[in-house]
């Protein structure tokens, strides 16, 4: 259970760094990265993924397939 | 007349300010009226020394003094339909647009290096890509390590508001004395046309009531900004069909609420740019439109019509942009500031100007004193200091000045594609040119060739270089008297 970033799509903007409640985001390569160990899906912190949420591009911060 | 006197190209050179100052001084500046103060009649003191060194807010200063931007700040908390920050280009010039973001270590050491090259350099700004009151801790290590070096560069941002009734206390306590907002609207209905989206307190807000918010974040963030007696300009895109009439009522807001200054700017929109409006067809002002608006609103909240919608990590003066020298591959590793060449700079500012204001104040009295009803639009070329400096063929704008029976008035500029590539003049870009200059009468620049003078002269611009050098409002206002006191006396007689 967890979220992933399209890095070809990510401008690196950092929003979803300090948006993330679980601090699962860092910069890592070129874009950020979400550690899945860590992703909780906001879960018991927010109704939204705070990623998806603040994330200017479209279909960036994602749901990761099981 | 004044005589030739400063080339600012001088300045990319080592300087020799006492040359400069020498030079400066044989001009012809001998009264006692050319103190150092240039402050207009009807500004208070207080604000005068806010701004006098800030080109974008003062247009008299934007002939001397030049600001750098560093791109920090990049996490941005709205969406706007003007606005792609995937896109990235060193070839394009409009906000927003930058080619390397920086960490706060790297841009302390840009604007050291920045600062020990460029004398003019008095403004450090974060102005985006993204939101500075929003990327707040990375604003606010740039600005506090940045003052560690240079005490005395004034620190400005420039952000959409929704973050900012946050951190006003912050910005006083840091003295950034500047804060520009950018307002489309005031009117949520039109707010939802502009910003598809805001994300506040921790989601995501759409349609009109995402405008609701953040017209009430940026109307509280102006108020608290103006009982705090910090200098807040306002700016504004300017979208036809849009927002265009509704600027009117922007104006009427902010003014109410204490802005300084309203900066309206006109839509820069394509479909490169991979914006909303760009790949929707929605289109730009064309430049009498903005002027027809401009026009509009004086009288409202002080406009302002010199603003250049610089790339956010542009560096030099107004118009000029020296961004690619500092990149990050052109940075040495460890910088120490050397204050000369600035301190220099400034003592050489306060003699030019007073002359300038004393040669504008005359040029204004001519032509008021010409008392006809006719108005006059001119184009200048001009590399700064004031002075019509620059050739025909390297102008990549011009700046419009507008005489007229009140006086001498700086309207706005047009840029345009430099006509001269390599030394070959293009005829299409000629044309474009001409188009660009829709509605100007008369071209003043340093020099200009035939061909393109006769082109000019038959879509009915004079174009001339007969005034190389001087003072801008000099020449305009022996123009304007040329033009119309003859026609004066042809009526007369």
């Amino acid at each position: 259970m967890a979220f992933k970033i399209i890095t070809s799509q990510c401008t690196a903007c950092g929003a979803c760094e300090f948006e993330c409640p679980s601090a699962a985001i860092r910069f890592k390569g070129e874009s950020y990265w979400i550690d899945p160990a860590k992703c909780t899906e906001c879960e018991g912190s927010f109704d939204t993924q705070q990623c998806n949420a603040v994330c200017p591009v479209p279909k960036t911060c994602v749901k990761a397939a099981a | 007349m004044n005589k030739p006197l400063i080339s600012l190209d001088s300045l990319a050179q080592p300087i020799d300010f006492d040359a400069l100052k020498a030079t400066a001084k044989s001009g012809g500046c001998s009264t006692s009226s050319c103190g150092s103060s240039a402050k207009p009649e009807d500004m208070d003191a207080a604000v005068w020394d806010k701004i006098k060194d800030h080109p974008c807010y003062s247009e008299e200063a934007h002939h001397y003094f030049a600001r750098m931007h560093v791109a920090v700040a990049p996490a941005c908390n709205i969406q706007c339909n003007y606005c792609n920050r995937k896109y990235d280009c060193a070839n394009e010039s409009r906000p927003g647009v930058v080619s390397e973001k920086l960490t706060p270590d790297q841009a302390v050491r840009k604007v050291i290096s920045v600062a020990n090259e460029v004398p003019q350099l008095s403004v450090l700004g974060i102005a985006g890509p993204g939101d500075s009151c929003y990327d707040w801790k990375k604003t606010k290590a740039t600005f506090e390590a940045v003052v560690k070096d240079i005490p005395d560069i004034k620190l400005c941002i420039s952000t959409n508001g929704l973050a900012l009734p946050d951190h006003v206390d912050e910005l006083m306590e840091m003295n950034v004395d500047h804060v520009t907002i950018t307002i489309n609207m005031v009117d949520p209905e039109i707010g939802a046309k502009i910003y598809p989206w805001i994300f506040y307190k921790n989601r995501r807000w759409t349609g009109v009531e995402a405008s609701q918010i953040l017209h009430e974040r940026q109307m509280q963030g102006l108020e608290m900004l103006t009982e705090r007696g910090i200098l807040t300009k306002i700016n504004s895109v300017m979208i036809p069909g849009i927002n265009d009439e509704h600027l009117i009522e922007v104006n009427k807001w902010v003014k109410a609420r204490g802005a300084f200054l309203h900066n309206v700017m006109p839509l820069i929109s394509a479909p490169e740019h991979g914006t909303h409006f760009g790949l929707t067809g929605q289109r730009g002002p064309k430049p009498m439109e903005l002027k027809a608006l401009q026009d509009k609103l004086e009288g409202g909240a002080k406009l302002m019509r010199h603003c250049r919608q610089c790339r956010a990590d542009a560096v030099g003066l107004l118009g000029e942009d020296r961004g690619q020298e500092f990149t990050l591959d052109l940075l040495p590793e460890t910088v120490a500031y050397d204050p000369a060449k600035r301190e220099a700079y400034r003592e050489f500012v306060a003699s030019e100007r007073g002359d300038h204001m004393a040669a504008k104040e005359q040029a204004v009295a001519a032509v008021k004193e010409a008392a006809v009803d006719a108005s006059l639009l001119v184009a200048v070329a001009t590399k700064g200091g004031g002075r019509i400096n620059e050739h025909f063929g390297h102008a990549r704008e011009f700046m419009v000045y507008e005489a007229r029976p009140s006086g001498i008035v700086f309207v706005g500029h047009r840029k345009v594609e430099n006509y001269c590539m390599g030394g070959f003049g293009e005829d299409a870009s000629l044309d474009g040119i001409i188009e660009m200059l829709e509605g100007v009468n008369v071209v003043l620049c340093s020099k200009i060739g035939d061909c393109p003078q006769d082109m000019l002269q038959a879509a009915g611009i004079e174009a001339t270089d007969r005034f190389a050098f001087d003072y801008i409002e000099t020449a305009i206002g022996t123009v304007y008297a040329e033009r119309f006191g003859a026609e004066l006396a042809a009526a007369v007689a």
